[in-house]
């Protein structure tokens, strides 16, 4: 690294940290990203014959050429030295590899889930579970409506002891800025516990 | 990436890095945040036009993923001409900052407070 000393009259870089919105494909996570960001969300593409180089098997993805993983984030100042962004992740399950290098250096992650659909987002969970990432479910009420009460949720996933279950509406700002709250809480408690955060 | 042109966008990236796939360093994430060196090297060659553009968009701290998206390029991409950058002194790197412990509450409720205000 060539260091992070400020050069003559350059503006110091801030800190930056980051926190990964997942579930399932269309579950609302790029919805959330742009509730909260204080930019319009960002997209970047990979060509997947970049990204999958690793890979060897590319089975089941016919149109390689032209496939992309698309990947949406946003940002949120903090402070002139602090900024948090939040990286929705890759819906399909086959784009899964980009996870292990979306999820070193994170805070934590929310695991959005449609009610709906709660199997699609069961991956999402399983993954950051173990990889001991913490992590709180957030159920993305469908018009915001939430049919089912927090623990009866809980209970379908079966999540772990002491993971939150939260009922927000990812188009609201004050809903996806409690549940990122509540992640932060999360991850308080697991450093103060002296677990902290596994990698 | 629009519709239409995608078998060019992935020959062309690549143009752009000598043919060069992978980053000669690893020190570059997705919020590793890259700024210009302002005034460049005196001995520095004139850049690229791409790595220009990157020199432009880092006038002021920026991130890896945000400057891959202005520059509507593969991160991949992006990452190599930063290496080449950072070789060449036109550019520093800052590395996220890592939270793995009780040191790092101070952040947290930083983050925290900062959430608050939204």
């Amino acid at each position: 690294m060539a260091g992070s000393e400020p050069t003559a009259g350059a503006v110091a870089a801030p800190d930056t940290v980051k926190i990964l919105i997942a579930g399932g494909f269309g579950v609302g996570k790029t919805t959330m990203v742009g509730s909260v960001s204080e930019i319009a969300p960002l997209r970047t593409e990979e060509p997947l014959t970049v990204a999958g180089l690793e890979i060897d098997d590319l089975k089941g993805i016919e149109e390689k050429r032209s496939t992309t993983v698309a990947l949406d984030f946003g940002r949120i100042t903090i402070g002139d030295d602090l900024v948090l962004y939040l990286f929705g992740t890759p819906g399909q399950q086959r784009f899964w590899f980009m996870w292990n290098d979306l999820a070193v250096g994170a805070l934590g992650a929310v695991v959005l889930v449609d009610v709906r659909r709660p199997e699609s987002s069961f991956a999402a969970i399983d993954f950051f579970e173990s990889r001991r990432i913490p992590f709180v479910v957030a159920v993305n009420g469908f018009h915001g409506e939430h049919p089912y009460p927090a623990e009866e949720i809980r209970a379908s996933l079966a999540l772990p002891e002491g993971v939150p279950v939260l009922l927000c509406d990812a188009r609201e700002r004050e809903s996806c800025r409690d549940v990122l709250i509540a992640l932060i809480d999360r991850v308080i408690a697991d450093v103060t516990l002296g677990s902290g955060p596994a990698r | 990436m629009s519709q239409g042109d995608e078998a060019g966008r992935l020959v062309r990236p690549f143009t752009l890095t000598g043919g060069r796939t992978r980053p000669s360093r690893a020190d570059f994430t997705l919020i590793t945040t890259v700024t210009a060196v302002d005034p460049p090297p005196e001995r520095a060659a004139r850049p690229q036009p791409e790595h220009a553009r990157i020199l432009r968009l880092s006038a002021r701290p920026v991130a890896v993923a945000e400057l891959a998206a202005h520059l509507d390029l593969p991160v991949s991409v992006v990452v190599i001409m930063l290496c080449d950058l950072l070789e060449a002194g036109l550019i520093t790197a800052r590395p996220p900052r890592s939270v793995s412990g009780a040191a790092d509450l101070d952040l947290l409720q930083k983050v925290r407070d900062g959430l608050g205000r939204i």
